[in-house]
């Protein structure tokens, strides 16, 4: 092949998608770390407060159902002979299925290279940790004698006896504080430059006031040191990228582990192989409702609409919309199944979740799960904001009610007729219900504050001039391009240039007297 | 100074004269990129350069393999695995045996998922374990802290470094030299700290103004 042909061949062939630039407004570098450090920095406003006092009411609320109920034990919640799990592993698997998004947005869209993630994912992992917090309650508290607990632990004790490893639920206690700790690790390697980022702009010398003598030790300590050094970079990224590796599997295996709780067992309408793919689907589709319920708000309320765009919502959106259909689908195959089964047991059981006493709450769960979403095949609406933010709580609304559908209306009517009874929780089931929102919105609000709540070196990553190249092509010499005597342009012809849209117009539009940006 | 120099997986570590030297700044990704080129390309290897974000190709630029984190996780995963699957069969039939059900005492299926989970986690423990020991973090005292300009390094600033142990070093011809491939700043860090160098004959670089907090 000739020289002139191969040319020909290379002729840059631009596909040109329809994509919003993810980063909008035209913000440089500088700009994207203002936008996002100011609100560590500034003075804590008034409505911060009131938000975190009625977090702490919560909170106490959720202390004081509890001791309630270590006091006098499992028998102030609801449980009955055949409900033996109410409302306290409802809630549980309602919470750790939050959490999935998040690690979903870290994790998994990570390794399918979906930059749009760099926006949320901050944000979306602390969700993770903290409704994995908040989901650690129920399980500890079931166990009746709370101060026992340790048994569920492989660690000497005055028994000497050694946990059951057959048992699901043991397996249950692993994958979840597992889940948990490797949450932490994973959010924490993420803070450690953006920490840096904090600590660097802390003023130091005669300017520092007692508050920025605090900040320096603790922001100085939690970032370690952090320079940006190129080959700190090299093993951050490796890290960074086993880190998502790892977590991808784990946060499948989570909530496949949890469906074992149930699958695991005979009980009619838990004993289906199609519980992990399912529990899987589920736990994405509330924990995706969840983030947009967050994200509408940070984004409104931090001003942050350049970075977390609409259309990161858009695509989170469109993420409910297939996760909600898959839920919904998975529904009607059980029911398939359960006639071809011929299993009279397993068909009673959902018949009677159709049309038995829990009717209200099966056509709760299908209306909110499954026919809700559907609202987003319309691009307008999955676009707007009033819409996606109600949407996103009937959606959690709607899986709390699938957790409920699942666990009671199987428990309360099984094989003996003599033992079906009808469940209905207490006061204190509610309370605690309630007051686990004070502990998720206290850790929340305090990590709003006192963290960077957007990834602030991913964004910039992501960004088109982040890239080297990108000051290639813009022909306009003025970046600092004089020495190279032409030695760095080696230009691939086969990479296409940045599109014109993408450049950003505040190099030339603002008034710029940064010496540094740009 | 004397020390002899000790390569720990590509960084440079446990040195009184680690991050001393010049340090330039550059006015974006794409000037770095072609800056650290052009100084590698005259010999100089002490060379580091610094962002808020790490530049695709800077590896290749600066010459340095990918990282080796990935054989240490592996063998956390390994012993992740190993653990997990002795401990269940130590603890469930060899030093208190539980009958389940007439089950086996130990069987490979329901050890699986506590087994998966332990790899994982001891995995993850490698792999933030491993990336902090081979960046040398945590690192509370570092030269390069002393210059102020270098307070961009986490918001926009590009840095290159060419350390005082380089072969090649020699302040006045390595700073010209920076100054050529289109550093906006040149200055000397070291443990008393910075002073600035001017291009010859030239005046000095606009100063850095503070950083402006917002209240």
């Amino acid at each position: 092949m000739s020289t002139a042909t191969a040319t020909a061949a290379h002729e840059p062939q631009r596909i040109v998608l329809d994509e919003e630039a993810l980063v909008q407004g035209g913000l440089d570098f500088h700009d994207v770390t203002e936008a996002v450090v100011v609100h560590v920095e500034k003075e804590i406003p008034t409505m911060w407060y009131l938000a975190f006092t009625g977090a702490c009411l919560l909170l106490s609320m959720m202390w004081f159902s509890l001791a309630f109920q270590v006091w006098n034990g499992t028998g102030t919640w609801g449980l009955n002979n055949p409900v033996g799990w109410g409302w306290a592993i409802v809630n549980f698997v309602w919470w750790v299925g939050i959490g999935h998004a998040g690690t979903l947005i870290s994790a998994v869209l990570f390794l399918f290279r979906q930059k749009w993630r760099t926006s949320i994912n901050r944000a979306a992992e602390a969700m993770t940790i903290f409704a994995v917090a908040c989901a650690l309650i129920f399980p500890t508290f079931h166990v009746g004698r709370v101060w026992l607990v340790y048994y569920l632990l492989p660690i000497p004790n005055q028994m000497v006896m050694w946990p059951n490893f057959k048992s699901p639920l043991l397996w249950d206690v692993f994958a979840v504080s597992i889940y948990g700790s490797v949450s932490i690790l994973f959010w924490y390697v993420g803070l450690i430059p953006d920490l840096a980022t904090v600590r660097d702009r802390i003023p130091t010398g005669d300017k520092a006031t007692l508050r920025d003598k605090i900040r320096q030790r603790v922001y100085g300590t939690l970032s370690l040191g952090w320079t940006g050094a190129n080959r700190h970079w090299r093993h951050y990224e490796r890290a960074y990228l086993l880190l998502a590796g790892l977590a991808t599997p784990l946060v499948l295996s989570v909530h496949t582990v949890v469906s074992f709780d149930f699958a695991v067992s005979n009980v009619p309408g838990w004993h289906t192989t199609i519980f992990p793919p399912y529990f899987v689907a589920g736990a994405i589709f509330s924990g995706f409702a969840m983030v947009v319920t967050l994200m509408v708000l940070v984004r409104k309320i931090y001003k942050l609409e350049n970075i977390i765009t609409l259309g990161v919502l858009e695509k989170c959106n469109i993420i409910i919309l297939v996760t909600g259909t898959v839920v919904g689908f998975a529904y009607i195959t059980e029911f398939f199944v359960a006639w071809y089964s011929g299993v009279i047991f397993e068909q009673y059981a959902f018949i009677n979740r159709m049309f038995g006493p829990y009717a209200w709450a099966y056509w709760a769960m299908m209306t909110c799960n499954l026919i809700s979403p559907q609202v987003f095949w319309v691009k307008r609406f999955r676009r707007s904001i009033p819409i996606m933010f109600a949407l996103s709580i009937v959606v959690n609304i709607g899986m709390w009610f699938e957790r409920f559908v699942i666990t009671v209306t199987s428990l309360h009517r099984d094989f003996l007729i003599s033992s079906w009874d009808y469940y209905s929780p207490t006061i204190w089931d509610v309370s605690l219900y309630v007051g686990t929102f004070g502990w998720f919105s206290f850790l929340f609000l305090l990590f709003l504050r006192y963290a960077p709540v957007v990834a602030i070196a991913e964004v910039k990553g992501a960004m088109p001039e982040a890239d080297p190249h990108f000051y290639h092509h813009e022909g306009d010499g003025g970046h600092g391009h004089t020495g190279d005597g032409g030695d760095g342009h080696t230009v691939n012809p086969t990479q296409p240039a940045p599109l014109p849209s993408e450049e950003p117009a505040s190099s030339d539009d603002v008034a710029d007297d940064d010496p540094f940006s740009r | 100074m004397s020390s002899p120099t000790k390569r720990i997986a590509g960084l440079f570590s446990g040195r009184a004269d680690a991050n001393v030297g010049l340090l330039a700044q550059f006015p974006n990704p794409g000037a770095l990129y072609d800056a650290v080129k052009t100084v590698r390309k005259r010999g100089y290897t002490r060379i580091e350069t610094y962002s808020p974000f790490p530049i695709h190709g800077m590896d290749a630029a600066m010459g340095l393999s990918y990282s080796k984190l990935g054989f240490l996780v592996f063998f956390g995963a390994i012993t992740g695995t190993s653990l997990a699957f002795l401990m269940q069969w130590w603890m469930n039939a060899y030093d208190y045996p539980i009958n389940i059900s007439n089950k086996p005492l130990f069987a490979i299926e329901p050890s699986v998922p506590v087994a998966f989970e332990l790899t994982i986690l001891f995995s993850a423990l490698t792999a933030v374990g491993g990336m902090l020991a081979l960046n040398g973090l945590p690192r509370p005292y570092n030269p390069l802290f002393f210059s102020k300009r270098f307070a961009r390094v986490t918001d926009d600033g590009f840095f290159l470094q060419v350390e005082t142990r380089d072969d090649n070093y020699d302040e006045a011809a390595t700073a010209e030299l920076l100054y050529e491939v289109g550093a906006m700043s040149v200055e000397f860090v070291g443990h008393d700290g910075t002073r600035d160098i001017t291009r010859g004959g030239q005046a000095a670089p606009v100063e850095v103004p503070e950083p402006v907090i917002n209240t």
